[in-house]
């Protein structure tokens, strides 16, 4: 250990290796892993900055309380009103449709392969159900205009609009169902068989202890589930863009036509408003608006499954 | 008092049945409706893919239409995002998993990987579109749209190649390090070699599911007619693009009912290469689990 | 043992079937690559057969255009659009020119033409003032030619048995800023309880801007509630008043043409002028349909023309220039879409302009 020689840098208690060339190079290689894992931080500091600058400029045309309060959204055509109500009322219209589907579906779904399914079974069905996670947006919203409307139009005649939120919302609904049915499926697995053993020998059925103890004892997860799976709704866009159109719209009639934020953000991308203008800035306040949507339900969501992971495990 | 504990006994034997029909009904909903929409498509699509759909260029005439720009722009954009993601995302995992303690930064950083992982994909479209299309002046090229996809698969890319490390076994860097190995010597020689084949699965995938983003792209700029190939040089870097998903967006999005059935084949050939790369990634992950025996 | 053997050999072989199939597809794509086949199409497209097109290419044989290379950028209106990218198409065949051909709407496309970011800019109206200033203001002078002229088409759904014409005065009632009707029996008593939708381009579009400013008296006025569906993208309201009973809308004749079996063209009868004047009984043409005949000659009062505006630094470049002489050269890709071709002499007179630049 105490051999002198040429680059050994033995005066230095704290050297790695003993040698200053190498500790050089290992501090070289230090820094740039932490460059790389530090570059998430920068993206989420440029999608913040970016957001926000353009964002400050929309809102000294357009007061906070009339964009937050106002019910009427025409950023293109005059006369323009900047109520953002409309557009978020949209994306909650198909998001809730989505979750209407998605949710009980999907934790069926998960009680099943979690308490039922045999081994055999569950890997089968269960890489099946993560196929339809795989499939592209885009897929889906081909499938919403060349299916499910005018299924949709044969159901229920005329008061079904071309687009529609309906048609939107249902195709959605079935992409988030492996997300709700992986995620719980997940939590439930992670409950102790001791309380489910248990239960049984009190005299309990399967169903009694499906309902009355894994799943309360796996909530935590589950609601985190539900909520990442609402998250993935919320953000979701081009089977809305193809789907539900792009005309906002207060109203409670699934079966007309609405504008989400992500729908109106890709529309004012595709008709490219000169930068500065007021539609261009108009993008940033409503794509700032769904960033921090997003943002909350995922934060609140890892919050649960992060309470989760610590009871059990 | 025991036939009505017996009479108790049967009602609840039937909602036992009942639910258990129920539940299962529930996973059979997901698997009807994924049959569903992959019949509908391949009735609406098959007949028109050949191989002159996957060589012709974009028309006019629905059934004369072709693919091929869409896919040329796919496999650049999809190979230069994997290019730049592979080096990033697997440097930040070792950084994170055997590099950083347990302090402050390292929670910020970790807490905000999760978190960008679950930001809508629009929204990195909008950062590509004023940070790389036109901050940095890169225009509606492949460039901008491989950046703006790297920074959306990264998160991704990080946290599967995290889960791959942490599966080696610390007996691993234990023992690497007790022979006098640098921190980087055990990394390179004894722990990525073993982790690798797990990362490359995470690699695989994510790019899978970049390969079907359109949303992104159409903020880029990827929605035009473009009738020709970035082609396969460095100067196909500034080439205007459009990549299989957006392709079939515009396809469906025109009225004529001939065009849907283009739409349709397109994602027949999007589906068949998504399949592909995940049938990859499944192999490896199968041929990775066997190899490790300790 | 067995069974586990078995599913990891299958999986194997699944995987190297997969592998083999992706490889081989993307080897076909890569081998492919520009040589388009020159099959001809089992269905025209705008109401001209493939022979036609193939013809007007060998009539621009005149010029050889096959040394020419290089990039071409275009964007601009989506009416116009179709022209740009059937010009694109069959300039692809007779030279190397990468064309691209964006939709952005009239408006949208000029705001990139005035900052050097566009080659050609397709627009279905002229370049207003303020677009010239901001081009002048961005150091961009620009050569303005004629390609076509559209009828400008008011359609309904198929299944509209009642309507057949409709007045000025209808119109504006119907689309005029404010209006709240909602149903086809306020246009006219005699109409049936039918929901009315409307279809409108968007506020970008050049279509959006000479529709408001003939229909309603100034450019942009438009009703804006939650009866109307905007779309920048022609197809789109192509595809909504398709499936809608009670719906209304307008775009450009070549949209009409091409779709003609699952839509209706409305005729239209100027009984006012944009700024609600009456015309004088004498003046009065009638309803009138557009058809080739009726936008020539004029009768049509939905007609207007279409431009294409070029930067003239964009024009020294050869594969720029040969793009529009092609284009000037070749009219019948014009009615080949759906529009109506200008007479000759003015295709001569932009050539002229093209070479004095």
């Amino acid at each position: 250990m105490v051999v002198a020689s040429g680059n050994r840098s033995t005066a230095n208690p704290y050297s790695l290796t003993g040698n200053r060339t190498r500790d050089l190079g290992e501090l070289v290689i230090q820094a740039l892993l932490f460059a790389c894992a530090f570059l998430s931080v920068v993206t989420t500091a440029a999608i913040i900055f970016v957001l926000l600058q353009e964002s400050i400029g929309f809102f000294r045309d357009v007061s906070i309380f009339e964009y937050v309060s106002g019910t009427q959204w025409s950023a293109l055509i005059e006369p323009r009103s900047f109520g953002v109500l409309p557009l978020v009322w949209g994306t909650i219209m198909v998001a809730g449709i989505a979750g209407v589907i998605a949710l009980p579906v999907g934790l069926g779904a998960a009680i099943y392969l979690s308490e039922y399914a045999g081994e055999r079974v569950r890997s089968i069905l269960k890489p099946m159900l993560e196929i339809l996670a795989g499939i592209p947006t885009i897929v889906y919203g081909y499938f919403a205009v060349n299916w499910v409307t005018p299924q949709l139009q044969n159901l229920l005649g005329d008061r079904v609009g071309f687009f529609n939120a309906a048609s939107a919302g249902i195709v959605v609904g079935i992409m988030i169902i492996p997300m709700v049915s992986s995620l719980s499926e997940d939590a439930m697995h992670a409950v102790p068989d001791s309380l489910r053993e248990g239960a049984y020998g009190l005299g309990s059925t399967k169903f009694d202890v499906s309902t009355r103890v894994v799943v309360p004892a796996a909530l935590s997860g589950i609601v985190a589930s539900f909520i990442l799976a609402l998250s993935r709704a919320v953000g979701e866009t081009m089977a809305v863009v193809l789907a539900a159109g792009s005309t906002p719209n207060l109203g409670l009639d699934p079966l007309q036509s609405f504008q989400t934020m992500t729908a109106f953000i890709v529309q004012v991308a595709l008709g490219d408003a000169a930068a500065g203008s007021i539609e261009y800035r108009a993008l940033f306040a409503v794509g700032m608006t769904l960033f921090l949507m997003t943002l909350l339900m995922n934060v609140v969501s890892q919050f649960l499954l992060a309470k989760f992971r610590d009871v059990y495990q | 008092m025991l036939g009505a504990h017996s009479r108790r006994l049967a009602v609840r034997m039937w909602i036992g049945r009942i639910f258990a029909t129920a539940v299962f009904a529930c996973t059979l909903v997901g698997i009807l409706a994924l049959g569903l929409l992959l019949y509908q498509v391949l009735d609406a699509g098959l007949t028109r893919v050949d191989v002159a759909f996957l060589q012709d260029l974009p028309s006019r005439f629905a059934n004369k239409a072709g693919f091929n720009p869409a896919i040329v722009g796919s496999i650049w954009v999809i190979g230069l995002t994997g290019i730049l993601t592979i080096p990033v995302g697997i440097g930040a995992a070792i950084y994170l998993e055997l590099y950083a303690g347990d302090n402050w930064l390292t929670r910020i950083i970790q807490v905000n990987i999760a978190n960008l992982a679950g930001v809508p994909s629009i929204i990195y479209g909008i950062l590509g579109l004023a940070l790389f299309v036109r901050f940095m002046d890169f225009g509606r090229s492949v460039a901008a749209g491989a950046l703006t996809m790297s920074l959306l698969v990264l998160p991704i890319v990080i946290i599967a190649s995290q889960e791959a490390l942490r599966a080696v076994p610390t007996s691993l860097r234990d023992g690497a390090l007790a022979l006098g190995a640098t921190r980087w010597q055990t990394i390179r020689g004894q722990i990525l070699p073993v982790a690798f084949p797990g990362m490359m699965t995470g690699v695989i995938l994510a790019l899978s599911r970049a390969m079907g983003e359109t949303a992104p792209l159409i903020m880029i700029g990827a929605f035009q007619y473009v009738p020709f190939t970035p082609g396969f040089g460095v100067h196909s870097l500034g080439s205007a693009f459009t990549v299989m998903p957006v392709q079939i967006y515009a396809w469906a999005a025109r009225p004529q009912a001939d065009f849907q059935a283009t739409a349709a084949a397109g994602i027949i050939v999007l589906l068949a290469v998504l399949l592909a790369m995940n049938s990859v990634a499944i192999l490896l992950r199968n041929r990775y689990q066997r190899k490790v025996r300790w | 043992m067995g069974a586990l053997t078995r599913t990891r050999r299958a999986s194997k072989f699944a995987g190297l079937a997969a592998g083999l199939a992706a490889v081989s597809l993307v080897a076909f794509a890569a081998c492919g690559g520009d040589d388009s086949k020159d099959t001809s199409p089992t269905k025209p497209a705008g109401g001209a057969t493939a022979a036609a097109t193939a013809a007007a290419t060998k009539a621009a044989g005149t010029a050889d255009y096959s040394s020419l290379s290089g990039n071409v950028v275009i964007d601009g209106s989506s009416t116009v659009g179709p022209i740009a990218e059937a010009a694109a198409e069959e300039f692809g065949k007779v030279s190397k020119v990468k064309v691209s051909v964006g939709i952005s709407g009239t408006g949208g496309g000029f705001e990139k033409f005035c900052k050097g970011e566009t080659d050609i800019s397709d627009a279905s109206r002229p370049i207003k003032d303020t677009e010239k200033t901001a081009c002048q203001d961005g150091g961009i002078e620009f050569v303005e030619l004629k390609v076509g002229v559209d009828g400008l088409t008011v359609v309904a759904n198929p299944q509209n048995t009642w309507a057949s014409c409709l007045t000025w005065s209808q119109m504006r009632k119907i689309f005029d800023e404010g209006s709240a009707v909602n149903n086809w029996n306020q246009v006219d008593p005699s109409f049936p309880d039918q929901a009315l939708k409307i279809y409108s381009p968007g506020a970008d579009s050049g279509t959006f801007d000479f529709f408001t400013e003939e229909i309603n008296g100034k450019v942009d006025k438009f009703r804006n509630d939650s009866g109307v569906t905007f779309s920048e993208d022609d197809n789109v309201l192509v595809q909504g008043v398709q499936r809608d009973k009670g719906a209304i809308g307008y775009f450009g004749y070549a949209y009409f043409i091409e779709n003609e079996a699952k839509l209706k063209a409305l005729e239209v009868d100027k009984d006012q002028d944009a700024k609600a004047t009456p015309v004088a009984a004498d003046k009065r043409k009638g309803c009138i349909g557009p058809s080739d005949k009726t936008v020539l000659d004029n009768s049509y009062s939905l007609s207007r023309p279409l431009f294409m505006y070029v930067n003239k630094k964009s024009l020294a470049k050869p594969q720029v220039k040969g793009f529009l002489q092609f284009v000037l050269t070749n009219p019948a890709l014009v009615s080949d879409v759906g529009y109506v071709q200008v007479p000759d002499a003015e295709y001569t007179a932009g050539l002229a302009k093209l070479n004095a630049n």
